[in-house]
């Protein structure tokens, strides 16, 4: 883990003013923000341990808690909203048995949901990785998600 | 094609130019599909890939001049291609459509008319794109050269005149005149606030400092806006190309880009178009022999809608949490590293080269007095043609919303028309007929934005999207100032009371006090536009508040405490749809031709029987 952590710093010049960009790059490797990275970042780059938790926390993209295979984001936008994305969402959390921000126990999806997606005209939108799926209803969630289920 | 290498004169970026512009003219046929972030959840992916592929299996390449491009703005209608010669429209092509295409369109010059666009059963199908209403009433001067060029090609940028405008400034102007014709154009920033941007640009040039810096704002956070989105993923370059101008004016050496996190395509496009304007030497040491030096870099946001806000987004780019500060010293003068710092939404950006190419009379002829040229709004919700469109200022929203957006979805009734996201407010029919500009939008406690116009119908709840609002600012805030922090939480809890019937009277008057502190005590936009979403729907549909207070009502049938699902039995013909798709097995199959039976005490009110049965059987109380 080290050695990769040492990369991700070096590849920003170890410019602090590149933190979060940083953050994104450690977060794409590990799929989210191990403690031993941000143990390692805050004294490689000699800022306060804290400093780098305000970051990690402030910022909506990053999770400091293990995230599942397939990360399954339901757009909540306003366009989505009024076409009934909380449905989509309650739907969801039933079918995967876990609440918003949780993964399954089995770490095969996380749910999470996300304030658009630049998409807005096909909503109600979900994207799984990177696949869209838009003009969701309660019934096209099952089919969905067996497209990734093993 | 072979690469140029660096351009090192503005004679030999007109001369690769003409060259570029003489091969666009082979007089092939062009077929241009839209690869838009909107387009493919429809799956514009493997339409562009079966035309690739097609193309080469039937040998066609000689003869079709295939190109894949950004948004087109008719999202509703994608997958899209756009033929020509002939402007010929096909929608929501499959990748089955493809050899037909070839077949007939391209090879027997015939009209497949299937594919063609029909705003209802009844109405003839068009043709031509530029005779479509949702175009035909649109203005698309920087919107519409997302059709005509593959936004991951320079030459193609530079094949329709692109960065002729740098050329100029570069060699015909002083930076005075510059902003001098941005001033005289009218232009005001496309953000949301609507500032003079010409003004910006002079405070910038004139403030104290060797250093300055020009930034983009592209951390288009609206949640329901993503104009920015289709121009920067669209056409990267018309944005550089004004941030360069912006440089030059201003004199500043350094910009910066800051892209939202969730838009993936607008990062990976304007990066590619930084690096090709790097080998063109458009960007970097004495462009095009200017003596002007201009670097840049892409900074991606951490998905913090407030880092939208200028000072957040400055903090941001520094590599702190994004909060934002107070500005008694605006951030033209001290911004950036407290270095003058000049930040402009990528719309306004993008403006600038038609500006310094056509002139700021052009410019200022465009729109409406006050509020010149165009706007791009992201259309959305329940109107029948959702998508990006470009309007003169001044249209009224009945024009877009009707004209272009062909009116309510299933027939349905208009209720009300979002502008401006969170920091926005909902209008009423009787506003229909306003201009929109951004001085009648914030007079009617709404705002421009950054151009979100989301349209509800009768079944959207005012008071539900009110407290939506809140909910996500209430996420958003960042917590540095308590006016926000707290304030906004409070409202947000009223306004669920309301929505699950705990309602009081005395709540709008408390809503009312509590708006007010926030608008004269919050620290940034965030916290003191927070207010306009509960005070518009407040004022325009304060019926709707009291039948959710006194009578316990959701008039809308949206709020789930409020409201009961019933089989209408009469309608119901029992054929038993809904029976298993119920996800609590509430519904239970009695026989056929009898209706079935709803177990209320079962029933989650998650709709699903609802949106499935086409009888209309199941009824909202």
């Amino acid at each position: 883990m080290t050695d990769k952590v040492a990369g991700i710093i070096r590849k920003h010049g170890g410019d602090p003013s590149q933190m979060v960009a940083i953050l994104q790059d450690i977060q794409s490797e590990y799929n989210y923000l191990p403690r031993a990275a941000l143990d390692k970042l805050s004294r490689k780059m000699d800022m306060p341990l804290s400093q780098v938790y305000s970051m990690a926390t402030f910022f909506r993209a990053f999770s400091l808690e293990e995230r599942g295979k397939h990360i399954v984001s339901v757009c909540l936008g306003t366009a989505c909203h009024v076409r009934g994305a909380d449905l989509i969402l309650e739907s969801l959390e039933r079918q995967l048995h876990v609440k918003r921000g949780q993964t399954t126990p089995d770490r095969g999806f996380t749910l999470e949901s996300v304030n658009c997606m630049g998409c807005c005209a096909t909503g109600p939108v979900v994207k799984i990785g990177e696949e869209f799926f838009g003009q969701m209803t309660n019934d096209k969630v099952e089919p969905m998600l067996n497209k990734f289920k093993e | 094609m072979k690469m140029p290498g660096k351009l090192k004169t503005a004679k030999a970026l007109a001369a690769l130019h003409k060259k570029l512009a003489q091969e666009l003219d082979t007089g092939k046929c062009r077929i241009s599909v839209c690869n838009g972030t909107a387009c493919r959840p429809y799956g514009s992916n493997p339409v562009a890939e079966a035309f690739r592929s097609e193309i080469e299996k039937r040998n066609m390449a000689d003869q079709v001049d295939f190109k894949i491009t950004g948004c087109h703005g008719f999202c509703e209608r994608g997958p899209i291609a756009i033929i020509e010669p002939g402007n010929l429209f096909y929608q929501r092509i499959k990748p089955s459509d493809v050899p037909e295409i070839l077949e007939k369109t391209v090879r027997r010059k015939e009209t497949i008319q299937a594919l063609l666009f029909k705003q209802g059963a009844s109405t003839p199908a068009v043709e031509r794109q530029n005779e479509i209403p949702f175009y035909r009433n649109q203005q698309r001067i920087v919107l519409g050269n997302n059709t005509r060029i593959d936004p991951t090609s320079i030459e193609d940028y530079i094949a329709i005149g692109g960065y002729a405008a740098l050329s100029r400034a570069l060699f015909e102007l002083q930076p005075e005149q510059v902003i001098g014709m941005v001033k005289e154009s009218g232009l005001r920033g496309r953000g949301g606030g609507g500032f003079p941007t010409g003004t910006k640009w002079e405070t910038c040039r004139k403030a104290h400092g060797d250093i300055k810096y020009v930034i983009v704002n592209a951390d288009e956070g609206d949640p329901g806006a993503y104009a920015n989105e289709g121009l920067l993923t669209g056409n990267p370059h018309s944005v550089l190309e004004g941030l360069l101008i912006g440089a030059f004016a201003i004199g500043s050496n350094q910009g910066y880009i800051y892209v939202r996190n969730e838009y993936p395509l607008a990062l990976k496009n304007i990066t590619l178009a930084i690096e090709q304007a790097e080998k063109f030497g458009l960007i970097g040491k004495n462009i095009l022999g200017s003596g002007f030096d201009f670097s840049v870099r892409v900074n991606r946001g951490g998905g913090a809608f407030v880092c939208g806000e200028s000072t957040a987004l400055m903090a941001s780019l520094e590599g702190k949490p994004g909060e934002p500060r107070a500005k008694y010293i605006h951030t033209v003068e001290r911004g950036l590293w407290d270095r003058p710092s000049c930040l402009n939404n990528v719309e306004t950006w993008a403006n600038i080269p038609l500006i310094v190419n056509n002139g700021a009379a052009w410019f200022s002829k465009i729109g409406a007095p006050g509020n010149s040229g165009t706007k791009i709004f992201s259309l959305t919700g329940k109107v029948n043609n959702t998508g990006l469109v470009e309007v003169p200022m001044g249209i009224r929203l009945r024009d877009i919303i009707f004209d272009i957006g062909g009116g309510i979805r299933g027939g349905r009734k208009f209720k009300a028309v979002q502008t401006g996201g969170p920091s926005g407010g909902c209008l009423p029919e009787k506003l229909l007929d306003s201009p929109v500009d951004f001085d009648t939008l914030t007079k009617a406690g709404s705002m421009m934005g950054s151009g979100g116009m989301i349209v509800m119908d009768e079944g959207n709840c005012m008071v539900d999207v009110a407290r939506y609002f809140l909910t996500f600012l209430e996420e958003e805030s960042c917590g540095k100032c308590v006016p926000c922090r707290e304030g906004v939480k409070r409202m947000r809890q009223i306004l669920t009371d309301i929505t699950e019937g705990k309602g009081r009277e005395s709540d709008l008057e408390l809503l009312s006090q509590l708006s007010s502190h926030l608008q004269d005590s919050a620290l940034c936009a965030l916290g003191s536009s927070a207010p306009n979403p509960v005070l518009t729907t407040i004022q325009y549909f304060r019926d709707e508040y009291e039948a959710h207070i006194k009578h316990k009502k959701c008039p809308a049938g949206v709020c789930k405490s409020l409201i009961k699902f019933a089989v209408v039995d009469d309608k119901c013909p029992g054929c038993g749809l809904c029976v298993k798709p119920c996800p609590t097995q509430a519904i239970t199959f009695i026989g056929k031709k009898k209706p079935v039976a709803l177990d209320q005490s079962k029933c989650i009110k998650c709709r699903t029987c609802y949106d499935i049965c086409k009888m209309g059987a199941v009824s909202i109380e």
